[in-house]
């Protein structure tokens, strides 16, 4: 353990520079964000992920946000366990019927102010699972949507970017 | 033809390739079930294709394969689950999906259909949705016992599923899972679908393993056209269906040790996942190689510095990895967690046919690349690691040898890629024909059979993933554990909640 341990000090970090901020993100946003809710949220934000019903594509690209490449908290962004604890409900999926009411649950279970980020291709209007009987169809059809990631799966500095430009109109 | 041999069957359907599938009376149908509660067959599927089902089965020595059809008299097919518990499942998916219900089943309760569509039986006879009942847990009983509800909305960045636990303090006493709430209806958007956009909806089953669908689904297209893909592409296939299975086991053997509150190797195996998605990309445009595999071929051909990006890739492995390994070995307080910990019956596993390495890591052999095989692997060398205690200690070492594995794999790909094209012309004889394949996936062998109509399209397509022969092993693997070992057990399995769902 101990020779991995100093082999962190050796070499340089892993860390890359972060992308810039999206800019259509930064648009959308734009009016998503009042001044009140900048004050609060500083320039730290919270987000809870979940899946409503996506086919675990866009999960492993979240998850690889937190690895020593990307390592989102040194952004001031970070992943907690409850709804409780959120600004931002990061939703996956074409939201299918049989998630439709644990994602409203989620939804109110995050106090104000909140934004809900959509991310991937099938978040965003159903995707390839569009028209089926057990899909709703994307995010917007169930919880209002601030910001619109996109890709199948969207990668992780596209991740980054889209964050960013959320990140920039809250503080 | 063993399997056949002792199953009374009629016709042979004539354009069912590459194993042989027969329609079975009463008589056929309970023998095959004798053979299942036996021990002396394997159940690989069972799916409903009204006013059929179909089961399909694997012979003893895993070398032979053959799909029955039962065609159902007034809806209704004998029960395969009430002797044969791990087609429950399957018989209450079928009742949801089709209306089909089988005679005499053990659970009348429902499965995918969690009383949220707006139509009932969507795949069979519709109807509109009617009121559902109350889900009932099973009972569990007794002086003190309370009752944990987890999910569907975990406190992860994870798939959604209910756990319903039954526990005495600490100790899990009973699990019972809820899942379908990913259910996206798949099969049905599959219906009537083209090869091109079936074979998309295939690759988006279950992300984590979008490179095995696309190769299952191209293989049983290719089946059943009877056309073969050109050797370089195959060798490719090899290539991304090993970067995929490297990416998800380095990451998982991480994520394990992380639920211990191990984050170094989390960290160190991130690192190392990353870099697999990276080279992914650089040969072949995409983190998670989506759509690169089709019926024909594959999409594209590797980079031209593609290859250097592999053995790159490699070198960089070979250097960090057994370092890693000898962390987890040398780790007392982490070994305290994951040796004896959600061990897996030997016998569980062989009545269930649990692949992958929750099937290998308590003696069950099987590998479909190995048996019944498919083609390069049948010319690669490599090893099928098996061990016998069963815990999540073993199903970590069964990963890190399936590492060794594919890394050796990777390397004689590389040494001997064919030249020529990658794509072959994909074009349908005018007839409706039938394919099934059986690709390993990193979590265990992927099913998929379909049905072509005369112009090439889709008529029913069905994926079965290998979690469904895990998750109800998970049930047993947890009880008598704390739950705080829940995590651990469950990231041992890692089932896949999408590719169940469907």
């Amino acid at each position: 353990m101990r020779k991995t341990l100093f082999e962190s000090f050796t070499h340089g970090p892993l860390t890359e520079p972060p992308p810039p901020a999206d800019e259509t993100g930064l648009a959308e946003l734009a009016q998503a964000l009042n001044r009140t809710a900048r004050a609060k949220l500083g320039r730290s934000l919270s987000i809870r992920q979940v899946d409503a019903g996506s086919c675990n594509g866009c999960e492993l690209e979240i998850h690889a946000l937190s690895n020593a490449f990307y390592d989102l908290e040194r952004l001031g962004l970070r992943f907690v366990a409850s709804p409780r604890h959120a600004d931002v409900l990061m939703v996956t999926g074409p939201v299918t019927k049989n998630m439709r009411e644990a994602l409203l649950r989620t939804y109110d279970a995050t106090p104000d102010p909140k934004w809900i980020v959509a991310v991937g291709a099938c978040a965003v209007d159903g995707g390839v699972f569009a028209g089926s009987y057990a899909v709703e169809g994307g995010v917007k059809d169930v919880v209002p949507v601030d910001l619109t990631i996109r890709g199948c799966p969207p990668n992780p500095r596209q991740l980054l970017a889209g964050l960013l430009a959320l990140l920039q109109t809250a503080s | 033809m063993a399997l056949l041999d002792s199953i009374a069957h009629k016709d042979t359907a004539k354009r069912h390739r590459p194993w042989p599938r027969v329609g079975v009376s009463d008589e056929g149908w309970r023998q095959a079930i004798d053979l299942l509660a036996g021990g002396r067959a394997t159940l690989l599927g069972l799916w409903g294709d009204a006013p059929d089902v179909h089961m399909a089965l694997l012979g003893e020595k895993f070398d032979n394969i053959a799909v029955l059809t039962y065609t159902c008299k007034n809806g209704t097919y004998p029960s395969v689950g009430a002797r044969h518990p791990p087609a429950i499942r399957l018989e209450r998916a079928i009742r949801d999906l089709f209306g089909i219900e089988a005679a005499r089943a053990t659970d009348a309760r429902p499965w995918l259909d969690l009383g949220f569509w707006d139509v009932q039986h969507p795949l069979g006879k519709k109807h509109a949705a009617k009121k559902h009942a109350p889900y009932t847990f099973l009972a569990a009983e007794g002086e003190g016992l309370h009752q944990i509800p987890v999910g569907p909305v975990h406190a992860g960045i994870i798939e959604p599923g209910h756990f319903r636990f039954t526990c005495n303090g600490e100790h899990v006493v009973r699990l019972e899972q809820r899942l379908g709430y990913v259910h996206k209806g798949i099969e049905s958007l599959m219906a009537g679908a083209s090869l091109d956009d079936a074979a998309k909806l295939a690759s988006r089953t279950s992300g984590d393993s979008t490179v095995a669908y696309a190769f299952a689904f191209a293989q049983a297209a290719e089946a059943a056209l009877q056309i073969k893909a050109p050797p370089r592409a195959t060798y490719l296939r090899v290539l991304m269906a090993e970067l995929e299975r490297l990416a998800n086991h380095v990451g998982d053997i991480g994520a394990i040790c992380n639920d211990a509150s191990f984050a170094l190797m989390h960290a160190q195996c991130s690192v190392l996942r990353e870099r697999t998605l990276r080279a992914a990309e650089a040969c072949f445009g995409h983190r998670l190689m989506m759509d690169a595999i089709v019926p024909g071929g594959n999409a594209r051909d590797i980079t031209a510095d593609g290859a250097s990006h592999v053995r790159n890739l490699l070198a960089e492995i070979h250097r960090v990895f057994p370092r890693l390994v000898e962390l987890y070995d040398n780790t007392a307080s982490l070994q305290d967690r994951t040796v004896t910990t959600g061990i897996v019956k030997a016998d569980y596993a062989r009545q269930f046919g649990t692949g992958g390495y929750v099937g290998r890591a308590c003696g069950r052999t099987f590998d479909a690349r190995r048996m019944p095989g498919y083609a390069p692997y049948d010319a690669l060398q490599f090893e099928v690691p098996v061990l016998e205690a069963g815990d999540v200690n073993a199903r970590v070492w069964i990963r890190i040898r399936e590492v060794e594995q594919s890394l050796t794999l990777i390397e004689q790909v590389l040494g001997r890629l064919p030249k020529g094209d990658v794509r072959t012309a994909v074009k349908s004889k005018g007839e409706p024909c039938e394919g099934l394949a059986l690709v390993e996936a990193f979590r265990g062998d992927v099913l998929v059979w379909l049905r072509l109509d005369g112009k090439g399209r889709v008529e029913r397509c069905h994926l079965r993933d290998a979690s469904w022969f895990q998750w109800p092993l998970l049930e047993t693997a947890i009880e008598g554990n704390i739950v705080a070992d829940f995590p651990l057990c469950n990231k041992s399995f890692n089932c896949s909640y999408s590719g169940h769902d469907l």
